[in-house]
């Protein structure tokens, strides 16, 4: 029997198993932030007891910071303190911390691959749902718990149940106008918010095989959404060529050593997966959310249902009612109020790109706010050397420094009360984006087209 | 880690499916550099209105007095991460959690607190919903050594699993960093057979 992936790079790592228990699982790579580690270096500061390899983690603030004039100390006291206290145990601890004004600093699931941090096959953890999106690369990458995060700081290990495995593949050509945050909507409002429990999926197919990192990156990224620990995609010529240069990647005859490893790592033809899905790429059109959890999807032009999978009358018809519309309605023309294009999910150069190429020349509808929070001080850089930020500023838009920013609104950066979001980010939950806000999740080329419009456009009328 | 062996308490019924972190404490409340205080902001967005009042219809604002067993609908704790909701569970009073599923980080955020969760079968969660919504009082004993969940009027009787390992540690109060550090060796040999 061959073997999937993902038993490859698990295997790999497995220190030790306990017998009807977990396994000890080897930690090559670990990102920490501001918000879920400080209760971490307590436990260890109580211990008595240092990093164990302080070389393998890295630090960023990117949660909680705000999003204008960072060159300013932050004026939210607790956001403050707690990127203060960030600062503090990086030093204590030796740990390399790329913080506010650092050339490096991001959104930790941009810097990590665009560093080069992230290679194939490593494990890959941090103390954020979204570290998934690493398993873009080949690797095992997955959020965790700050009793996780201690953790791996105190012994770089963590215990931890081998999940079942799910293959996804998406075979075909990709219809025009539709992204890669399509394609993950999609599977998303075909499987539910529960259907990836349980599970950790390999992407795969000719239509993800012909995907940039940055677009895959995206589909991993928002797994977590199904309830899927993570999801991967076995590395090929495409994830070769997007590390080469970069900053931590390895160079030279080190990195052929390793393309040569890397190559091993494809599910074997007879390898068995736990469950397989299939879908053709024909059938995905540009999609938009229109409920309080990721796999209330639709596509854009499509009606409001009146019921959706793993959801029960009562908990679907609070959703509506949260979000102020009706079963039968269209989302398409419907008013919005906000456009946020960032986070984690997308926020990275290609991302801004699709945004700008349909913004060029345009001016936002003047009642729409619309924030662009690049993901890193290197996507900022890059898109001001292209010109980009002209494109959104000279739209009315507001060309903002890295974060976090309204995806969680743990910042200033939230949507008020009642009004309408249209966010290329990756939760649509009650209050996500500030208490009472509604969100309709969207690829970025939807979000900008949308703000231009002042209300839910299809991208593919434009085109 | 706080030991748990058995527990006799009234139920708390949630039921809704997909409650998602965000819902159980909202970020905003994630700045603080403690494990304490949380519960004073558990599921705030639905126990205050926006005007700050009690939100009475909410059922933690009307639940039976010193319950702590949370019922909850299928995939429970899905979405962020954060620890933090578990903490809030936990620091409000609660000491066990059961739904039919539960999303898997949260589930073991549970578990590395103290916080016990278990599965139940959809069917028999809708049958205790159903019996509480009648007797709201009716108490119900938790033992983890015997696996077994039960109504003390004697009409549910059910068996729960957990693995070994997670029973011995919330049994005993055992800490996983000191399991892990107690294997060093094994580690630094890991690390030493594969170059690392």
């Amino acid at each position: 029997m061959g073997k999937t992936l993902f038993d490859k790079v698990w295997e790999e790592h497995v220190v030790d198993s306990i017998p009807n228990g977990p396994d000890i699982l080897y930690i090559d790579k670990h990102l920490i932030h501001e918000v879920t580690s400080p209760q971490a270096f307590d436990g260890i500061n109580s211990r008595k007891i240092n990093v164990f390899r302080p070389d393998r983690t890295i630090a960023t603030a990117d949660h909680n910071v705000p999003t204008e004039n960072q060159h300013l100390p932050i004026k939210e006291e607790l956001s403050r303190k707690q990127v203060e206290k960030l600062t503090a145990n990086c030093k204590e601890h030796n740990i390399k911390l790329y913080g506010l004004g650092h050339k490096y600093q991001g959104i930790v699931h941009v810097i990590g691959p665009e560093l080069g941090l992230t290679q194939p096959g490593m494990t890959i953890v941090c103390g954020d749902s979204h570290t998934s999106t690493h398993g873009a690369f080949g690797s095992i990458a997955f959020g965790i718990g700050t009793s996780e995060v201690e953790m791996v700081l105190s012994t770089q290990c963590i215990l931890q149940n081998k999940p079942k495995t799910m293959r996804i593949e998406i075979n075909g050509e990709l219809n025009s106008g539709v992204y890669s945050k399509d394609i993950i909507l999609y599977i998303i409002s075909k499987i539910s918010a529960s259907g990836g429990t349980g599970y950790f999926v390999e992407y795969a197919g000719s239509a993800i095989e012909k995907l940039s990192m940055e677009s895959r990156m995206t589909i991993c990224n928002m797994s977590i959404e199904m309830g899927a620990r993570g999801g991967m995609i076995a590395p090929d010529e495409i994830t070769y060529k997007y590390l080469k240069d970069k900053e931590f990647a390895p160079k030279g005859i080190e990195l052929d050593k390793k393309i040569k490893y890397w190559n091993t790592l494809r599910s074997d033809a007879d390898a068995n997966y736990d469950k397989v899905l299939k879908f053709d790429a024909e059938d995905i059109q540009p999609m938009i959310t229109y409920g309080t959890n990721p796999g209330m999807g639709i596509k854009i032009d499509e009606e409001i249902p009146s019921s959706a999978i793993n959801s029960s009358k009562h908990s679907f018809e609070k959703s509506l009612r949260y979000m102020g519309i009706n079963s039968g309605d269209k989302l398409k023309n419907k008013k919005i109020d906000y456009v946020f294009i960032g986070s984690c999910t997308n926020s990275r150069i290609e991302d801004l790109r699709s945004a700008a190429d349909i913004i060029k020349g345009k001016t936002k509808s003047p009642h729409v706010h619309a924030w662009v929070i690049p993901g890193s001080k290197s996507v900022e850089r890059a898109a001001i050397n292209e010109g980009l930020d002209k494109v959104f500023i000279d739209a009315g838009f507001d060309f903002r420094q890295p974060g976090c920013s309204a995806c969680l609104a743990m910042n200033e950066d939230k949507i008020p009360k009642g009004k309408y979001c249209l966010s290329t980010s990756n939760r649509n939950f009650e209050g996500r984006q500030g208490p009472g806000s509604r969100t309709f999740l969207a690829s970025p080329a939807t979000a900008a087209l949308s703000a231009i419009s002042g209300h839910v456009s299809d991208v593919r009328d434009y085109l | 880690m706080e030991k748990f062996v058995k527990l006799k308490s009234t139920i708390t019924p949630l039921n809704i499916e997909n409650i998602d972190t965000d819902q159980i404490i909202p970020a905003r409340f994630l700045k603080a550099v403690s494990r304490d205080g949380f519960g004073e902001n558990l599921f705030r967005d639905w126990r205050y209105c926006s005007d700050g009042n009690l939100n009475n219809d909410f059922i933690l604002n009307s639940k039976p007095k010193n319950s702590k067993i949370l019922l909850a609908g299928r995939n429970f704790g899905c979405g962020s991460s954060r620890e933090h909701a578990a903490w809030a569970i936990h620091d409000y009073g609660f000491r066990v959690v059961i739904s039919s599923f539960f999303a898997d980080i949260f589930k073991n955020n549970a578990l590395n607190n103290g916080l016990l969760v278990f599965e139940l079968d959809e069917n028999l969660i809708q049958k205790i919903f159903k019996k509480i919504s009648n007797e709201s009082n009716i108490e119900f004993e938790t033992d983890l050594n015997e696996q077994k969940f039960y109504s003390l009027d004697g009409s549910i009787d059910e068996k729960f699993q957990i693995n070994d390992y997670n029973k011995i540690c919330l049994l005993k109060g055992y800490d996983n960093v000191d399991y892990l550090l107690s294997i060093k060796e094994k580690i630094l040999k890991f690390e030493n057979e594969t170059g690392r």
